[in-house]
């Protein structure tokens, strides 16, 4: 029976604030899960701690709400165990690249096939809007007693160098750009980096959904003037296309460039993709060659209550 | 032929071979039939720092280390610095004669507050501060004194074999030592020459100067040092007995019990168990394809404990390995397992805190933190396993618990056991059973992951499970795990989760729990790894007439009062031995039973104890000459 995006939102109560760049992403998300046609129960979201943590809760998938900053610990975890199933983590910019920021770089060291969406706001929304790592030096949003004191994190640029062999970014309230984003991040073999920007009505009073839209500049010139637009739409190829380190060096540099863009015209849609780095799931099997076929969870460890492992040649060159 | 039991002691800078020539001597004694305690010491160093290494033989089943050196096999000055006055009267020190001008001075890994004592105790027998001044006073003891040139014995095999590059090839001191000490005490040499062929089995050129080197020195100490009080020609060996290194058992444990999931980051002394199950990490299953356990070498402890939890939720038995510092940094992680009812297995090999501590060295100073673990309250089990051989069933015992009750399980290990290498009965694999709890196979129908049930434990679905779809999260949930903030609902989950200590204490079985090596009116308590050095003092005492009883603690929280009241009923004086400073266990005890403990043995020095020390304060408690808490102090 073919899962409609109905089959995959829950009737969880949604707490988010009205207008919250949130809505946009979980919409997203339920859309490409339908597109994509995934089984539900094939399918886990892991969520990370704050606004974005609840996603888990709001989608009918297996959903694992975590720690702070822990997502990606608990993710890679399940997916390293049960290979077959898609897996998606997402979280906020403070939980990514705050407390999580070491995961964050450990995670794209390894690239196992998984997606992960990092709602980026600027702010901590849920303890009430301090300055979160993505928001810029010397702003201050409503809630900062004085202007942020610490440079940002550039998210795009960290996933890059850290190993991510898809990174792309997408706004929320463009949610079918979204949507396809989130299809070609979760397709992709290798682990997936999806920066959204999310504006959060309450608490960043900076990048609003209006200040997204380009309304101040329009206002200059009266024409239409978003800030967002599209890689795509410039013929901007993000793909490394031959193993050599001319071209991959090629590609990362042009996305750590674009990556820097911001102001008055800010880039989305994929920045990097790189498919010829070998998956986790491959150097595991270097490791151990019937991994995919018998992975951790898959194995049978007991018949009628005794163990089936043998080890009596390891004990043997212990006996004396 | 009169009883033996022998120690044996091996010293040297780190990374001279002091391991692997104790390695060599225990596989020796083990293969001609010997029991072997063997215990290593060293520092947080990579090269130079002394370590040694000290390997107890007896044909009697044995548990401990004791005082008493009876052959020292030093190849540096410092060990004969740092050990000299361990060897008993009737023992013997087998030393470099190169070394016969080296002065206290001279050895710069020495620190200051051992040279001030050294040098007080030998300005007080009117020494010089030299190698020879500290062998004069074991000499006044009656020790035997085998002095060897190292250079010279390397000098005279080279020509002999007309080979060069054995001159000078300061690495082969390690064989030349244990040689020496098997040629002293008249231990024939085809066992050496066996065991050297297998450590070197693929480097049979390797293999072939070792050999060479321990013939013509075993050849030598034989002509030379005759006369020797204690001679090992060999035993009765028993059936299936194996030689085991100390993190072999959980790990072994953990093959066996179905662990297919291992995360971990490194620190001592717990990486040694995770590195041992990568290198074994294909596994031979019986009627099936080959298994494997996938050890993940994380970014951090956190990590490692994430993942852990993210396997388990998989449906696969997962754990961790890992010490004090690590573990606190798993602490947030443990709650989020205990609300979610995850089972995982932590293997916490302690060692001295607090913080760094004492990194390489012993202690059991984590049983109260590992009790409090995790904020908020929530169930857990903490077990402790006394030795190596019971490490391996209870690893089994720890992954049954965890799936039964759905709960995190902490399985206290500790230095002394990690660090230990002993000759006990080969384990046995089919006295592990699989118990799996409610791990469903399948689901129909409406499925809630923390259903309400008579016994508090739930169904439990896995991810990726046919129609098992739930929910988990950190925030108090509803059965579906949704976040609920509902008082009533809380009350409901709260008392779900915390019922299962009680059902821990009524379903796991009295003798897992404790167990009782007899109650007499002076009874010890205890936990861990202390259990061998009491068994063997106690042993000890015995045979002098003295009756000591011992019940060891093997389930730690939820805490077995009533059972422990009831054992200790007739107990007099309760004794508490723990390698802590706050006696940990002797709090528990006050909580839970509300008794008293009327003598304290604590150690906190780092080393493990021996069977002797605690020999000798339990005979000064008996004779009411004991302070209340003794403190001891034995080893370098």
């Amino acid at each position: 029976m073919a899962l409609k995006l109905a089959d995959y939102k829950t009737d969880v109560h949604n707490d988010w604030c009205p207008g919250c760049g949130d809505f946009g992403i979980v919409n997203a998300l339920q859309m490409a899960l339908a597109e994509m046609g995934i089984q539900r129960d094939k399918a886990v979201i892991f969520s990370g701690i704050g606004c974005s943590g609840k996603t888990s809760h709001y989608i009918n998938t297996y959903g694992i709400h975590t720690l702070h900053g822990r997502v990606l610990t608990f993710a890679q975890g399940a997916k390293l165990s049960n290979p077959n199933l898609t897996v998606v983590a997402v979280g906020g910019d403070g939980d990514g690249l705050g407390i999580g920021a070491g995961h964050f770089v450990a995670a794209g060291r390894r690239n196992i096939d998984m997606t992960y969406i990092v709602f980026d706001n600027g702010v901590y929304g849920l303890t009430k809007g301090q300055a979160s790592p993505t928001l810029k030096l010397g702003e201050k949003t409503k809630s900062l007693p004085t202007p942020n004191t610490n440079y940002n994190v550039n998210p795009i640029g960290l996933a890059v160098t850290s190993g991510f062999t898809f990174v792309a970014r997408g706004y929320s309230y463009d949610v079918r750009h979204l949507k396809d984003l989130i299809v070609k991040a979760v397709n992709h073999k290798g682990l997936s980096f999806l920066d959204v920007l999310q504006p959060c009505p309450t608490y960043n009073d900076i990048n609003t959904r209006d200040w997204y839209a380009g309304v101040d500049l329009a206002k200059e010139s009266m024409e239409r003037h978003s800030r967002i637009y599209k890689l795509e739409d410039t013929g901007f190829d993000p793909v490394v296309h031959v193993a050599e380190e001319a071209e991959v060096n090629e590609k990362m540099a042009q996305a750590l460039i674009k990556s820097l863009e911001w102001g008055n015209s800010i880039p989305t849609g994929i920045f990097y993709q790189n498919e010829i780095v070998s998956p986790y799931s491959e150097r595991m099997i270097d490791k151990i060659p019937n991994y995919l076929e018998n992975p951790p969870s898959a194995q049978n460890i007991s018949q009628n209550g005794l163990p089936t492992t043998d080890i009596s040649k390891l004990l043997d060159s212990l006996q004396v | 032929m009169s009883s033996v039991d022998f120690s044996w002691l091996i010293g040297g800078p780190q990374g001279s071979g002091v391991e692997s020539g104790a390695n060599v001597f225990s596989k020796v004694c083990a293969e001609m039939g010997y029991h072997v305690f063997g215990k290593r010491e060293f520092y947080s160093n990579i090269k130079g720092e002394h370590s040694y290494f000290t390997v107890r033989v007896s044909d009697k089943k044995i548990h401990s280390n004791v005082n008493d050196v009876t052959l020292m096999a030093s190849f540096d000055a410092e060990t004969i610095f740092r050990h000299f006055d361990e060897v008993a009267p009737d023992g013997g020190i087998i030393y470099d004669s190169d070394l016969e001008k080296t002065t206290t001075d001279d050895v710069h890994t020495l620190d200051n507050y051992f040279k001030e004592r050294l040098h007080k105790f030998l300005e007080s027998k009117n020494k010089p501060f030299t190698i020879p001044g500290v062998l004069e006073i074991a000499k006044e003891k009656g020790v035997k004194l085998y002095p060897v040139s190292f250079k010279g014995l390397l000098a005279d095999l080279s020509e002999k074999t007309q080979n060069p590059k054995l001159r000078g090839l300061v690495r082969m001191y390690n064989v030349l030592g244990v040689s020496l000490s098997l040629g002293i005490i008249q231990m024939p040499v085809d066992s050496l020459l066996r065991s050297l062929d297998s450590i070197f089995a693929k480097k049979p050129l390797v293999a072939e100067i070792n050999k060479q080197a321990a013939i013509f020195s075993h050849d030598y100490a034989t002509e030379k040092f005759t006369g020797f009080s204690h001679s090992l020609s060999g035993n009765k060996k028993d059936p299936d007995t194996i030689l085991v290194q100390g993190h072999f058992g959980t790990a072994m444990g953990k093959m066996v019990s179905g662990c297919r999931f291992q995360s971990y980051y490194p620190i001592t002394p717990a990486s040694d168990e995770s590195v041992y199950l990568e290198s074994h990490e294909l596994l031979e299953v019986k009627h099936d394809r080959p298994g494997s356990t996938l050890v993940i070498q994380t970014e951090d402890e956190i990590s490692a404990m994430g993942m852990m939890i993210g396997a388990s939720l998989t449906g696969v038995r997962a754990s961790t390995s890992t010490s004090g510092p690590g573990f606190a940094l798993m602490a947030e992680a443990l709650g989020w397992a205990g609300i979610n009812e995850v089972p995982i297995v932590i293997t916490l090999y302690q060692r001295s805190g607090p913080s760094t501590g004492l990194p390489t060295r012993h202690g059991q100073d984590d049983l109260l933190f590992a009790v409090h673990a995790g904020h908020g309250d929530f169930p857990k089990i903490v077990y402790a396993s006394g030795d190596i051989e019971e490490s391996f069933y209870d690893t089994g015992r720890c992954f049954n618990y965890s799936d039964v009750f759905q709960i995190p399980v902490i399985h206290m290990m500790d230095k002394f056991l990690s660090s230990s290498v002993v000759t006990c009965k080969r384990f046995d694999p089919q006295k592990i059973t699989i118990d799996r709890g409610q791990l469903l196979e399948k689901t129909d129908g409406e499925y809630k992951r923390f259903a309400f049930t008579d016994n508090g434990i739930s169904p439990r679905s896995r991810l990726g499970l046919d129609n098992g779809i739930f929910w988990n999260t950190g925030d108090e949930s509803d059965e579906y795990g949704h976040i609920t903030e509902d008082p009533q609902v809380r009350i409901k989950m709260m008392d779900k989760r915390m019922s299962r200590l009680d059902l821990v204490l009524k379903q796991i079985s009295q003798d897992d729990q404790v167990v009782s090596f007899g109650v007499h009116d002076y009874t010890v308590i205890s936990w861990g790894s202390t259990k061998g050095p009491i068994i063997d003092a106690i042993e000890l005492l015995k045979k002098e007439g003295i009756n000591i009883g011992f019940i060891q603690i093997k389930l730690l929280h939820p805490f077995p009062a009533d059972y422990v009241k009831l054992l200790l009923k007739d107990a007099k004086t309760i004794i508490d031995v723990e390698a802590n400073h706050s006696a940990q266990l002797g709090k528990l005890y006050n909580q839970n039973v509300l008794g008293d403990i009327d003598y304290y043995i604590l150690k906190y020095t780092g080393r493990g104890m021996t069977s002797t020390e605690i020999y000798d304060s339990l005979k000064k408690i008996v004779q009411n000459k004991a302070n209340k808490r003794e403190i001891l102090s034995h080893g370098a």
